[in-house]
């Protein structure tokens, strides 16, 4: 259970993370989704202890981070992919880690096998892939057997066998009853992972949903009509809570009517139809939709070449 | 370990041992941290090389061209000759000092380690006593076999000086206790200011640099100022006969390691307000 309330961080006069509030429960994967510089990383350094907040708290199972007197086995995290010193091997790195709090070398052997780091866990880390050093930070995430798991953007640099990996480890450790949080940019990423949503963006919270509900509204229901009678047509389907567009003549469309209703109509008033299409927007397109004004980074300028 | 009962199945999060961050097992991790880099031991060991093998070299050039007519008008102790390398030595111990902390910061393993320790200070102090204990321990024993190499080679020029002589035990274990503050002060300015080649330059300055620079004040400042300089402040206690315009060989080093702990108390304050 990680609980922020008003959580705000400022660097200078740059606000990074703006007035936030959220409650992540046990059980479920809960995505923490939002733009390049929306403010996720910083949220989660401050769940950590790792940056003070500006003003407003965080508390994780009932209390700041670092007021836990095990704090291993209460949170474990995936910050930056590489949090670790290059010139160690990726054994002793989890087990300097693990003897903190008394974990011996046993638990570190399990770890490394349970993320596949078994061949090169005595190399040093500093030759390891951004893949590899992904498994090493999620080993360190899990030395502690945590009953919250947090984890910064940890598809970052996995291949497909690794991102599969991951989602199956997510989904198993909320099903053990895990609070489980894990940061994206991907909305697709975070569709198929988890079962709630926090989006932000600008360091601000725009939305606090369930994943299913997320893609309910977001899916505006568009339907794409063809005919040679499009504004005879027009006149048929426009109503209270219906707006026709007609992007291009002899095409519509349509919100606020589904296909069926359409096509219905259509039929007794002898309309001939073309095309009758629902369109669904993409979760991407939703989202992209939702954080358009709060994207840090717009590409602005297109290759001249093609402006000319 | 307390009793162990059955664990119920029905629990929803189990939890492999509950240990709790002690002081004790921080030590255990920076001790596991500190040997299981290679710079440790190469750095460890070129301080060795230069302690002993330099300096019983710098010990026979000395002595076997001392009686000459290109002789040295300042005759020398045998104790102080075979332990002037420790000036050198200084470099890398306080160097190794600055990159336990600072390599942390440049690789992030500051972050895995402050989330591990969030309570932060227990990771300073650890680093600090671990790397004292090794630095005491290693450069006494070379400080050992460099007086005893060098008094062996000083012996054919009838020079050699016993350990029991006067101030020559207090100089042999001086340079294992002024090398060991060393070593803290490097911990010290690593976690102050993060970065290694800044620490590195301040440490450089502070122990070599601003002490040769001393012979600029007006003469009536320097007896106020000089002597309290911290490498001067700490040297004092490496002369077989205590130098008069110098604070007595044990109140200075008690005031050299006032400076370390002091700076270590200012990166403790600092680790814990400043964001990781």
């Amino acid at each position: 259970m990680i609980v922020a309330s008003n959580l705000t961080k400022r660097y200078g006069d740059k606000t990074a993370v703006d007035d936030l509030s959220f409650t992540i429960k046990p059980g479920i994967v809960t995505g923490f989704l939002g733009p390049n510089g929306a403010g996720k990383s910083t949220t989660m350094r401050m769940i950590m202890g790792l940056d003070t907040p500006t003003s407003g708290s965080v508390t994780v199972n009932g209390r700041p981070y670092a007021e836990h007197a095990a704090p291993l086995h209460e949170v474990g995290a995936l910050l930056e992919a590489k949090a670790i010193h290059t010139g160690r091997s990726a054994r002793n790195h989890l087990l300097a880690l693990a003897a903190t709090t008394g974990i011996g070398a046993r638990r570190v052997d399990e770890v490394i096998d349970l993320v596949g780091l078994h061949e090169v866990a005595r190399k040093r880390a500093g030759g390891f892939s951004l893949g590899m050093g992904q498994r090493l930070g999620i080993a360190s995430a899990l030395l502690g057997d945590p009953a919250t798991v947090l984890l910064d953007e940890p598809v970052n640099g996995l291949d497909p066998e690794g991102i599969l990996w991951i989602r199956n480890l997510l989904k198993g450790l909320a099903a053990e009853g895990r609070t489980v949080f894990v940061s994206s940019h991907l909305m697709s990423e975070m569709a198929l992972t988890a079962e709630h949503l926090i989006v932000v963006g600008r360091g601000k919270l725009i939305a606090d949903t369930s994943v299913a509900e997320f893609t309910r509204s977001a899916s505006r229901n568009i339907v794409r009509v063809r005919s040679p009678h499009a504004d005879r047509l027009r006149g048929l389907l426009l109503g209270p809570d219906v707006t026709v567009d007609s992007p291009e003549p002899g095409t519509l469309e349509v919100t606020g009517l589904d296909s069926d209703r359409i096509g219905t109509l259509a039929a007794e008033h002898g309309v001939t139809l073309f095309e009758l299409a629902p369109q669904q927007a993409s979760l991407e397109e939703a989202f992209m939709e939702l954080t358009r004004d709060a994207v840090e980074y717009h590409a602005t300028t297109t290759v001249a070449g093609s402006v000319a | 370990m307390s009793t162990t009962t059955a664990t119920p199945p029905a629990a929803p999060v189990t939890k492999a041992q509950p240990g709790k961050v002690t002081q004790l097992r921080v030590l255990n991790s920076e001790w596991i941290k500190l040997r299981t880099l290679r710079s440790t031991p190469i750095t460890l060991l070129v301080a060795v090389v230069i302690m002993v093998g330099l300096g019983m070299l710098i010990t026979w050039a000395h002595a076997s061209h001392g009686g000459g007519p290109n002789g040295h008008s300042d005759p020398v102790n045998g104790a102080e000759l075979s332990l002037a390398l420790y000036f050198l030595a200084q470099l890398a111990i306080g160097v190794l000092g600055v990159l336990i902390v600072s390599g942390e910061y440049s690789t992030g393993m500051i972050r895995a380690s402050l989330s591990a320790v969030p309570k932060r200070l227990p990771v300073l102090w650890a680093k600090a006593l671990v790397y004292a204990a090794v630095v005491l321990v290693l450069m006494t024993a070379a400080s050992l076999a460099a007086f005893y190499g060098g008094q062996a080679i000083l012996s054919s020029y009838g020079e050699a000086v016993k350990i029991s002589d006067p101030g020559a035990a207090r100089v042999v274990f001086g340079t294992g206790l002024y090398l060991t503050v060393v070593g803290v002060l490097g911990v010290g300015l690593g976690a102050l200011i993060r970065n290694g080649a800044g620490a590195i330059a301040t440490l450089v300055g502070l122990l070599i640099i601003v002490p040769g620079l001393s012979h600029l004040l007006p003469s009536s400042w320097s007896p106020h100022i000089v002597p309290y300089l911290p490498s001067n402040a700490g040297g004092a206690l490496l002369n077989v006969v205590p130098d008069s315009t110098l604070m007595s060989p044990w109140s200075g080093f008690a005031l050299f390691v006032g400076y370390a702990v002091a700076l270590l108390l200012i990166a403790g304050v600092l680790l814990k307000r400043r964001d990781a």
